[in-house]
């Protein structure tokens, strides 16, 4: 029982906050492991620095921009699906 | 409009409807298939051939997953048998990041430039990582892409790739390490 709140207790080191920061940017991360990561944060500028390109990686992700669509292709599709449906 | 109704209106042959359903839905659907074969040309026939099943098959429909999502899985299942598919494999999986025996880093984070948060930067970063996903090997890549780009749920994410919830996270998170690696070393190429 000590042993089990011990382990539970115990710092994370860099890997281990690597491997929450994921799950921590998509607030998928308990109270319990949010609160070790941020101890962790607190005292670590590398995973500081770390956290923050991987956040920046993920915004720039959300802007990868679609291509405009062309009216051509909507004209076509809707066609195929006249033709379609009078098939 | 809801995702019901407008499928039923598809039922029922209505062409308004249907043109706002490829209004809403092709751009992230050539998108997706463009970074799933990895060529436009197959891409734009993968996506037509996705729109003559929708049509077809919208009768079987049940919305369990969003229309978006089964629209994503209709493609995913004609990009996997597409003849024309570029077989890439991506660079080989190695470490991302090193850590010494004590779990801490061995090679700390080179720090990016302050310049990366400014509006036009972050435009800029956008295209850049659009070019970089290719570099990721194909689950990598379609799942940084379903979740980040298209932010799909990961459940639904899962469920199209055909993997476990727990695999989806690990894809994830290796994806976005490797476009944090690669961005990393494109900034530091132009210092």
């Amino acid at each position: 029982m000590m042993r089990w709140w011990k382990r539970r207790r115990r710092a994370l080191v860099c890997r281990e906050a690597v491997a929450l920061m994921g799950a921590y940017l998509d607030g998928e991360l308990g109270a319990g492991d949010r609160a070790r990561l941020e101890g962790h944060l607190a005292d670590c500028p590398h995973c500081t620095e770390y956290l923050t390109q991987l956040r920046i990686t993920i915004d720039a992700l959300g802007h990868v921009e679609v291509e405009q669509l062309d009216e051509r292709t909507v004209d076509d599709l809707v066609e195929l699906y006249r033709r379609w449906r009078a098939g | 409009v809801e995702d019901a109704e407008l499928v039923e209106r598809l039922r029922a042959g209505d062409e308004v409807a249907f043109a706002h359903v490829v209004r809403e839905h092709q751009p992230a659907l050539l998108r997706l298939a463009e970074v799933t074969v990895g060529s436009r040309a197959v891409a734009e026939e993968v996506c037509q051939d996705t729109w003559l099943a929708v049509v077809r098959g919208v009768d079987r429909f049940e919305g369990r997953a969003s229309l978006k999502t089964w629209l994503f899985r209709i493609m995913l299942n004609r990009a996997r048998s597409s003849a024309g598919r570029e077989q890439r494999a991506g660079r080989p999986d190695g470490d991302i990041e090193r850590f010494d025996a004590s779990g801490a880093w061995a090679t700390p984070p080179e720090a990016w430039s302050d310049r990366v948060d400014e509006q036009v930067v972050a435009h800029d970063l956008a295209q850049r990582v659009r070019h970089l996903l290719v570099q990721l090997p194909d689950q990598q890549r379609q799942v940084v892409v379903l979740r980040d780009v298209d932010g799909l749920p990961p459940g639904d994410v899962a469920s199209l790739l055909g993997v476990t919830d727990g695999h989806q996270r690990v894809l994830l998170h290796r994806g976005r390490a490797k476009l944090r690696a690669l961005l990393t070393a494109e900034m530091g190429a132009e210092r």
